[in-house]
């Protein structure tokens, strides 16, 4: 009940005009960057980061946020008309998406896709209002052992639950980690890894990587493919609409098992690209009409997008309550908080009140305003994808260089931000993930604080962080995770090997 | 409704489908352990440098690196003895030879906007390669370019420079209009 009223002081926040108004040119340009090809939401949001410097941070985050809701919802509308997936998570949205777009039910699948995307967004915002105090409040008696438990938890859990070839995902993350303590050291006041460069001196920031691993490597990747582009057009009229809608009590059981899904994917770093996977997999393993998926079916559009977005926004709940993002975009935003003086984690519940509360109800209201936006402008935001992307790609480059170069003022960041663009590309091309790169350049300093802080305290001795039940248990957790897929294959043998004894 | 094929965009410098492979992901994928194991070797050996044992503070300031470094030259390793390893028929192509123009399109533009930026400030440079991409690259009409990129350059400077207050870097032009 105490979340409730937290929340309605949070709504209180939320409406000035001009945090609305900030809402609204967030929302904009975030379906804008979801619609472009070669764009997506951590690319929209650490591009236009550098907007948000001069903002006060909770209307920062208002932006920001959605920025990504935008982003979200405008990743559907290439998928279903272009057949285009402008993210990894709208891949399963295509297999029934594109098909129904194909047999004039264009309006119908992106409603669907759009109305199901609120409905996980909504249910993972449910969560956070109700968990997240409750977690952060826990959270506050932690200690550096259990900090750096939790962090070693992300990391393992990403090692472990990732689709990637493990040594890859260990190497995106080592390097990160690795890149996140050049520089000064904050400790002893030593310099480590500049090699004599005055330049590395401030250590790589992050956002300047993130900027050319997801904004110029994305160019580089999209002009590669041809860029052709044929498709359909809709519009969404009322009738669609509530066609869709009254049948949604149908699909209840899809959504609700989505919904889940994607909330226990997006807390746990599974992401947003494995809910939806799962999501569509298992609406389909449940359907009675197996053979009909992939032929446009509605249920294909509901169980993949709900999925995604409660993914995608349930990865914040960690990012608020622990200081740990989910994904790759809430490691972006975490990023965010650190340039406005905020130390994401549990204090944030207690020294700023207003900022997570307003940020809380602007998830409401911007998935709203959200919906309302999509369906009523479809035909106009499919229409930028008649702009030639000739046009649009040097001045993606130029909005890159803007952010890179506005963070620090330093020229340096533009060449680092070509250097990470290329590195992108050929990491993307050979299967190394970004994600866990960006999560551990965000949280490498803080990690290595913890480890180091935990590390003296108890004398050196690494049996600290099974000092009680609470960090051994969470010590222990992440090795499970770690060797989660030796385990898993262990048990598939016993599996095995019962079998035909039983038999 | 939907109405097919209502959108539709030409790509005039769409590459060729039967174009050449210039290199295959096996050979990208040794060439990248080979560099991220040196990278591994040389973080290594600065933070053992540094320092990567205890002191009596504590963890010295190479410690967490320097373990890091192990971990991230063991992985290397790992791909690269891996892929040394796997067997080599159906090479998988990494770039083509018309992907990779398409690639340096972008590239060479954009190094050169680095460069250009320096000594032209951003406003400028930015200019310089939306217009010249859009018309050069993109075949797109001169006196569209250069409006299209006159009208970004402006919104950009509005944006930032004016109602943001980010100051982004200068050059004769600006100095010449007192900025």
């Amino acid at each position: 009940m105490e979340a409730l009223g937290l929340l309605f002081h949070g709504f209180a926040v939320l409406f000035t005009w001009k945090i609305l108004a900030l809402m609204m040119v967030g929302l904009v340009l975030g379906i804008f960057v979801g619609v472009l090809p070669g764009l997506g939401g951590p690319n929209g949001v650490a591009i236009l980061l550098p907007l948000t410097f001069s903002m006060d941070p909770t209307s920062a985050i208002v932006m920001l946020s959605c920025i990504y809701w935008g982003a979200l919802f405008g990743g559907a509308i290439t998928s279903i008309l272009f057949n285009i997936p402008g993210e990894a998570w709208s891949v399963a949205t295509t297999f029934d998406g594109y098909p129904m777009a194909q047999q004039g039910k264009a309006a119908e699948a992106l409603t669907a896709a759009f109305t199901s995307s609120f409905i996980g967004s909504l249910v993972a915002v449910m969560l956070i209002t109700f968990l997240a105090p409750s977690i952060a409040g826990f959270a506050l008696k932690f200690g550096p052992p259990e900090f750096f438990a939790v962090y070693l938890l992300t990391f393992c859990s990403f090692v472990g639950l990732g689709r990637e070839a493990k040594h890859k995902t260990v190497i995106s993350m080592a390097l990160g980690l690795l890149l996140a303590g050049v520089g000064l050291d904050t400790v002893s006041g030593q310099l480590r890894m500049t090699f004599g460069s005055n330049d590395l001196l401030r250590g790589v920031n992050f956002l300047v990587a993130v900027i050319g691993l997801f904004g110029i490597s994305e160019i580089l990747l999209t002009m590669e493919e041809r860029l052709a582009l044929r498709g359909h057009a809709a519009r969404i009229s009322l009738r669609t609409v509530w066609s869709v809608w009254k049948d949604l009590p149908k699909y209840w059981a899809t959504l609700v098992r989505s919904s889940v899904i994607g909330c226990w994917l997006g807390i746990t770093p599974g992401g947003a690209i494995a809910a939806s996977f799962m999501g569509y997999n298992l609406a389909k393993r449940f359907s009675k009409e197996k053979e009909s998926f992939g032929k446009g079916r509605i249920e294909g559009v509901f169980a993949p997008e709900t999925a995604a977005h409660a993914s995608g926004t349930a990865a914040l709940l960690p990012m608020l309550a622990l200081g740990i993002p989910g994904s790759g975009t809430a490691a972006i935003l975490l990023g965010g908080l650190m340039v406005w003086g905020l130390n994401p984690g549990p204090l944030l519940f207690v020294e700023h009140k207003d900022f997570v509360w307003g940020l809380i109800a602007s998830m409401y209201l911007g998935n709203v305003v959200g919906l309302v936006l999509v369906l009523t402008t479809v035909p106009i935001f499919a229409s930028i994808l008649r702009v030639p992307f000739a046009a649009i790609a040097p001045m993606i480059v130029v909005s890159c260089a803007i952010g890179a170069y506005a963070i620090q003022n330093a020229m340096f960041d533009i060449w680092l931000m070509l250097l990470f663009g290329v590195v992108g590309y050929v990491f993307k091309k050979i299967g190394i993930p970004l994600a866990p790169f960006t999560l551990a350049l965000v949280l490498g300093s803080r990690a290595e604080d913890a480890f180091r802080l935990a590390m003296i305290g108890s004398g050196g001795d690494v049996k600290v962080f099974w000092s009680n039940g609470l960090v051994g248990s969470i010590t222990t957790l992440a090795f499970v995770l770690l060797f989660w897929p030796l385990i898993d294959k262990a048990f598939e043998g016993i599996g095995r090997l019962r079998k035909p004894a039983n038999a | 409704m939907a109405q097919d094929i209502e959108i539709v965009v030409e790509d005039p410098t769409a590459p060729d489908e039967n174009s050449p492979a210039v290199t295959n992901t096996r050979t990208v994928e040794l060439v990248v352990m080979a560099l991220l194991l040196a990278l591994a070797v040389l973080l290594g050996f600065d933070n053992w440098r540094t320092g990567a044992s205890w002191d009596a503070t504590g963890p010295e300031a190479g410690y967490f690196p320097f373990y890091l470094s192990v971990i991230l030259g063991g992985a290397a390793l790992y791909g690269l003895v891996t892929v040394a390893i796997k067997r080599t028929e159906g090479l998988e192509t990494f770039v083509t030879r018309s992907q990779l123009r398409r690639v340096l399109q972008v590239f060479v533009p954009t190094l050169m906007f680095c460069l250009a930026m320096q000594w032209l400030g951003l406003y400028v440079a930015s200019f310089l390669l939306i217009s010249g991409f859009m018309a050069i690259i993109g075949k797109i009409a001169w006196w569209k370019s250069l409006l299209t990129a006159f009208i970004f350059v402006a919104i950009m400077f509005g944006t930032f420079d004016v109602a943001f207050d980010v100051i982004m870097p200068k050059g004769p032009l600006e100095a010449a209009f007192g900025r």
